[in-house]
């Protein structure tokens, strides 16, 4: 009788133990998945918020030249060697797979279609991820932490418009412009490559290019581009306006700035392309 | 305090998580004078400014500026309620990127539109009011000392002749003489204004020198008002032991971390 009442103690004691694990794990994913789609939320009203006093007045002209010249300009010898290498790397790497099938004369396809389609904006997406959303992150973050955020809301003006805006659209203007660039030096490295190191012949290597792009496929490059520099702008803004007190919280902002950016750059390829070309 | 108000904390409560910083925070300060506010380092002083100004959200609790309920004013209303306020920051916040007569125009400029020749005239002129050469107008902040940061940042808090300017502990970091000198600075040119102001400090000093009304901030909330002729004979024993900074005494400093 009574081992019995101890036996059934025991193993209710074990099932609430279960029972109260099973309940931490529940709450632990749940607690998970609520943060997310709290983030989510915040990030989507951030870029609300963000997007609409893009629009609206007051502008401020010189800092949106500034920024364009920051993101974009001094972007641009970053994602020109990107671009230089991967088109050579390309025609060579193609070269050498083709000529077993004695199709050589898909290199240049290969070359163009890459670069334009995915090579370009993805590879100068990230390269522009991690120079410019991390400075971004950094100098919002510096001014988050040292109170000039909220000086300039003291001093009316507001933060969005002052200090997100520009960015945001000097992001969203600027990587189409470099990745159409970043298209023409991929395509010229295939070519240098092809024509002194692989021996074939200028005229039709540039012919073989021509016929088989099509406007969709550049198109498609910038719309994918567009995208990336807002994305690359917006995660740079929302971490460091967001960031946490001191020179620890500067550093994290702009670590999460880039890896969040590039991480999504990645995703929303994937998306882009589906749609594009499915 | 017969006074007309202009500006009034009510019950004003704020918590970060599970830090409960401000607990029902109650404050009068009459028009045209100065409130200095005092307290130990992480009481909350900065947290209740930075609520008045619409920069922190209470959680609870009303804030009135000129009889205005301020607490959940709507972006339009925040922008014109701002445009009566002028703040020194703690660590100034002045913006590095541009110079300091930038900084000191910043507000003419980029809030009211005016012409940049114009607002660098206004520039130079409430930097002489701090006692700066134009010279310094065309540095940049961080070839700046400590203490001429500060003036700059006044210079920037005054540019818009506020009504209300807001003083987080202005002489914090300096030298006992400099620090007289931005007390004098933020006494003449506040007076010249005829502004209102709320002051922020642990230094008795400067108290002294600014103040005609205090108050005692202690574990969220104000424990104590009176005129700066009281303060000597308050009859309270935390404030007391704060103006003495005596070690012994009913405030414990073995409180929850910064
Ligand atoms: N944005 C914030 N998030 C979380 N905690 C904060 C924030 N701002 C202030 N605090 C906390 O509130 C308390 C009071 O801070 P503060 O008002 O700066 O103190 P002080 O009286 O020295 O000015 C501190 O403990 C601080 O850690
Ligand atoms: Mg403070």
């Amino acid at each position: 009788m009574k081992t019995d009442h101890l036996m059934t103690r025991e193993s209710m004691e074990k099932g609430r133990a279960l029972m109260v694990s099973l309940q931490d794990a529940c709450q632990a994913i749940g607690s998970t998945i609520l943060r997310l789609f709290e983030a989510c939320g915040r990030l989507v009203i951030f870029m609300g918020h963000a997007v609409v006093n893009v629009f609206l007045p007051p502008f401020f002209p010189r800092l949106i030249v500034r920024q364009l010249v920051d993101i974009g300009y001094y972007s641009l010898p970053v994602v020109g060697m990107t671009a230089l290498f991967t088109g050579m790397v390309l025609a060579l790497q193609s070269y050498t797979g083709f000529t077993r099938f004695n199709a050589e004369s898909a290199v240049a396809g290969v070359v163009v279609l890459s670069m334009t389609r995915e090579l370009a904006p993805v590879l100068a997406g990230l390269m522009v991820a991690g120079r410019v959303g991390a400075s971004i992150a950094a100098e919002i973050g510096t001014m988050r932490v040292t109170e000039q955020i909220d000086a300039l809301s003291t001093l009316s003006v507001n933060p969005f418009k002052y200090l997100i805006a520009p960015r945001i659209l000097a992001g969203t203007l600027t990587l189409p412009c470099l990745v159409l660039l970043g298209d023409i030096i991929g395509v010229f490295g295939g070519y240098m490559v092809s024509i002194y190191s692989l021996g074939f012949s200028p005229g039709r290597y540039l012919t073989q290019t021509w016929d088989i792009l099509e406007t969709m496929d550049v198109i498609s490059g910038l719309v994918k581009a567009g995208a990336f520099g807002l994305i690359v702008a917006l995660m740079g803004c929302y971490h460091g306006y967001n960031s946490q007190r001191g020179a620890q919280g500067v550093g994290a902002a702009t670590t999460n700035a880039v890896v969040s950016s590039s991480i999504l750059i990645l995703i929303f390829n994937f998306i882009l392309t589906q749609v594009f070309f499915s | 305090m017969t006074a007309l108000v202009k500006l009034q904390l009510c019950g004003v409560r704020k918590a970060f998580g599970k830090k409960k910083v401000l607990q029902g925070v109650d404050l009068v300060i009459p028009q045209g004078k100065s409130m200095v506010v005092i307290g130990g380092s992480g009481t909350g002083k900065s947290v209740m400014i930075k609520c008045v100004l619409g920069l922190i959200h209470p959680d609870e609790g009303s804030i009135l500026v000129d009889g205005q309920e301020t607490v959940g004013l709507d972006f339009r209303g925040r922008d014109r309620m701002m445009k009566k306020f002028g703040m020194l920051f703690q660590g100034a916040a002045l913006f590095d990127s541009m110079k300091v007569w930038e900084n000191v125009a910043f507000a003419l400029v980029n809030g009211r539109g005016m012409d940049r020749k114009d607002a660098y005239g206004v520039a130079v002129e409430k930097l002489k009011a701090v006692g700066l050469e134009e010279a310094v107008a065309h540095l940049y902040p961080a070839e700046l000392s400590g203490g001429m940061q500060k003036r700059v940042g006044l210079a920037r808090a005054i540019a818009t002749n506020p009504e209300i300017i807001f003083f987080d502990e202005p002489t914090t970091g300096l030298d006992p003489i400099m620090a007289d000198v931005i007390n004098d600075l933020i006494v003449a040119s506040t007076k010249d204004l005829g502004a209102t102001t709320l002051s922020i400090t642990h230094d008795m000093a400067s108290v002294r020198k600014i103040a005609d009304y205090v108050a005692m901030i202690y574990e969220g909330r104000i424990i104590w008002t009176g005129a700066v002729d009281d303060l000597d004979h308050s009859g309270n024993p935390y404030v007391d032991q704060f103006i003495h900074g005596r070690a012994e005494g009913p405030i414990s400093f073995g409180v929850s971390a910064a």
